[in-house]
C-alpha cells in the first residue's frame, strides 16, 4: 500500500483569487481524502446589521460579494419587503430582473474565463473576459457601477432605465448572443476541453441532493432546482425553466453555466419587451417586525438571507447562507479518486466565491 | 410554470431533534442551512429544509451551555453549518463527522457573533 502524504492546497493558489485551504490526503498522485478549512477573510458582516439601519444595510449586503452584489441586495430587500408587506412596483421588479441577469452573465463569463485559464486555454480565457467587459459596460451605463451597482433599495430600485437605453440594450443583445454562442461552442464542443473535463469530479444526482448542493453544481448532476422558478422579481411573469445536465462531472457544470448565459440573454430580451410603465419605488414607512427566510438564485446557486426584526430600526439578526458554503460538502466528495493535477479544475468547477462564504 | 414557495416554522424539543430530522430526511427533504441567533442569554437554532421549494424550518431554543447533537450522521454535509455555529456562537455540538474543534472559521476573536458570550456587548469593533 502506498504511503499517505498530505499536500496543502491553498490558501494561496494560482487558480484561487481568494483564500480557501484544503488538506489533500494523497496516495502517490491519487487523492484519497480532502479536508477543507475556511475563515481566512471572515468579515462578520452579519453582525453589522445591529449597527446599521435596515435601509442602510442594503449597502452592506451588496458588498458581501463583488460578483453577485446586486442579487445579495435584491435578496435582502425582498426579505425586508416581505416582513413589512411592501408591494414593489412592477417596473422595479422587471428592472431588478434585468440587473440580476446581467450579474449572472458577468459572473458566468468571469468563471468561464477562470476555468479556461485553469485548463491552460489562455485564448479562451481572454475571449471570455473580453465579452464580460461589454456586460460590465451595460451595468455601468445603467447603474453607474461596474461591480457595486447600488441600484436596489427597500421598496423598489433607485434608478430607471429610459426607453432609448432599453432599445439600445435590446438591439445589442443579438450580437452579444451570437458572440456568447461562439464562445460557448468552444466550451461545449472543443475536443481538448471535453477531454479535460468529461468524467472528472463526478457527483451523482442523489449525492448532490443529499449533500445540499446548490446552483450549477446541483443542476449539473440533474437536480432541477433553480429558485427563479418560484417567480420572485419578474421571473413569474417571464416564465423560467432551469438548465439541467445529467452527467455530474466538470463538463456538465461548465455546460450548465454556458447554457445559463444563453437563458439569461433571453430573459433580459423578454424583460425589456414586456417592461411595464409606472413608478420604480414606493415610499417605505415603519420598521420591520417579524422574520423571513428570503431566497434568491445567485450565479452560484440559492442564497438565503434570514432576517429577523424586532420593530426597531435595526434588524435583530441577519443570517446569510451563501451557495459556496452549501457546495463545500459536495466538493469534499468530488475530490477523492481524482489525480492531484486535476484538483484545481475540480475546485474551480463549483465556482467558489470565498467573499460570499466569508461574509 | 411558477412554483409557489411556502415556509413553515415548527418548534422542536432537544430530545426530539434527531427523530424529527430523520423523518424529514426519509421524506426526501434536503438540508438547506443551519443558522443560529443569539437571544442574549439563549440560542435559537433554525434547521432549514426544502423539498420542491416547500421550506420547512425546525426551531430549537437552548441555553448557552446545552450540548446539541450533530445531525451530520443524517445529513453528511451538515458539518459546515455545525462547525460554523460552534465557531461563531460557541454552541457546543457533539458528534460532528468532521469536527474542526474551533478552527473552521479563523477569527481573532473567539465566538465573534455571540452576544451571550460577550456578556451583552451587541457588536464589538465597530
Amino acid at each position: 500500500m502506498p504511503e499517505r502524504i498530505i499536500v496543502p492546497f491553498g490558501p494561496q493558489h494560482p487558480v484561487l483569487p481568494e483564500p480557501i485551504h484544503i488538506d489533500l490526503v494523497l496516495e502517490d498522485e491519487n487523492v484519497v481524502d480532502a479536508i477543507p478549512s475556511i475563515g481566512y477573510i471572515h468579515r462578520g458582516l452579519e453582525q453589522l446589521v445591529q449597527k446599521r439601519e435596515y435601509t442602510e444595510y442594503v449597502y452592506v449586503a451588496e458588498r458581501i460579494c463583488g460578483i453577485c452584489s446586486f442579487i445579495h441586495a435584491l435578496c435582502y430587500c425582498q426579505g425586508v419587503e416581505h416582513i413589512m408587506k411592501i408591494e414593489v412596483p412592477d417596473r422595479a421588479r422587471y428592472l431588478r430582473t434585468i440587473w440580476s441577469e446581467y450579474s449572472r452573465i458577468h459572473s458566468h463569463l468571469l468563471w468561464l474565463g477562470l476555468f479556461a485559464d485553469g485548463m491552460g486555454f489562455e485564448n479562451l480565457f481572454m475571449r471570455s473576459w473580453q465579452l464580460r467587459e461589454s456586460v460590465l459596460d451595460v451595468l455601468e451605463d445603467t447603474t453607474g457601477g461596474r461591480v457595486i451597482q447600488g441600484s436596489c433599495k427597500v421598496g423598489g430600485v433607485r434608478r430607471d432605465i429610459g426607453q432609448e437605453k432599453l432599445d439600445e440594450i435590446h438591439r445589442s443583445l443579438d450580437l452579444f448572443d451570437q458572440q456568447c454562442r461562439g464562445l460557448g461552442d468552444v466550451f461545449l464542443n472543443d475536443d481538448t476541453v471535453k477531454y479535460r473535463l468529461k468524467g472528472l469530479g463526478v457527483i451523482s444526482k442523489d449525492e448532490a441532493y443529499d449533500l445540499g448542493a446548490a446552483g450549477p453544481t446541483a443542476r449539473g448532476s440533474g437536480v432541477a432546482m433553480d429558485h427563479r422558478e418560484t417567480g420572485y422579481a419578474a421571473y413569474g411573469d417571464l416564465g423560467f425553466k432551469p438548465v439541467v445536465e445529467t452527467t455530474g462531472d466538470c463538463y456538465a457544470r461548465c455546460a450548465v453555466r454556458v447554457k445559463e448565459v444563453y437563458a439569461s440573454i433571453d430573459l433580459i430580451r423578454r424583460a425589456i419587451e414586456e417592461m411595464p410603465e409606472g413608478p420604480i419605488d414606493v415610499k417605505v414607512k415603519g420598521t420591520p417586525d417579524g422574520e423571513y427566510f428570503s431566497r434568491a438564485e445567485q450565479p452560484r446557486g440559492e442564497v438565503i438571507h434570514y432576517l429577523k426584526g424586532d420593530g426597531s430600526k435595526h434588524l435583530a439578526r441577519a443570517r446569510i447562507r451563501t451557495p459556496t458554503l452549501a457546495n463545500i460538502p459536495p466538493l469534499v466528495k468530488m475530490l477523492p479518486g481524482i489525480q492531484l493535477a486535476d484538483v484545481p479544475i475540480v475546485v474551480l468547477s463549483i465556482d467558489p466565491c470565498i467573499g460570499c462564504m466569508e461574509r | 410554470m411558477t412554483v409557489k414557495e411556502e415556509q413553515t416554522t415548527t418548534d422542536v424539543a432537544l430530545e426530539n431533534l434527531l427523530q424529527e430530522i430523520e423523518a424529514l430526511h426519509a421524506g426526501g427533504y434536503r438540508l438547506v442551512q443551519i443558522g443560529c441567533t443569539d437571544l442574549d442569554g439563549s440560542y435559537e437554532i433554525n434547521y432549514s429544509f426544502d423539498k420542491d421549494y416547500q421550506f420547512k424550518n425546525l426551531r430549537l431554543t437552548i441555553g448557552p451551555e446545552t450540548e446539541v447533537p450533530s445531525i451530520s450522521g443524517i445529513y453528511w454535509g451538515a458539518f459546515v453549518y455545525e462547525n460554523e455555529m460552534h465557531d461563531s456562537f460557541g454552541v457546543p455540538v457533539t458528534g460532528i463527522n468532521i469536527d474542526f474543534k474551533g478552527t473552521f472559521i479563523r477569527t481573532d476573536e473567539k465566538y465573534p457573533l455571540s452576544v451571550t458570550r460577550r456578556r451583552g456587548d451587541r457588536c464589538q469593533n465597530v
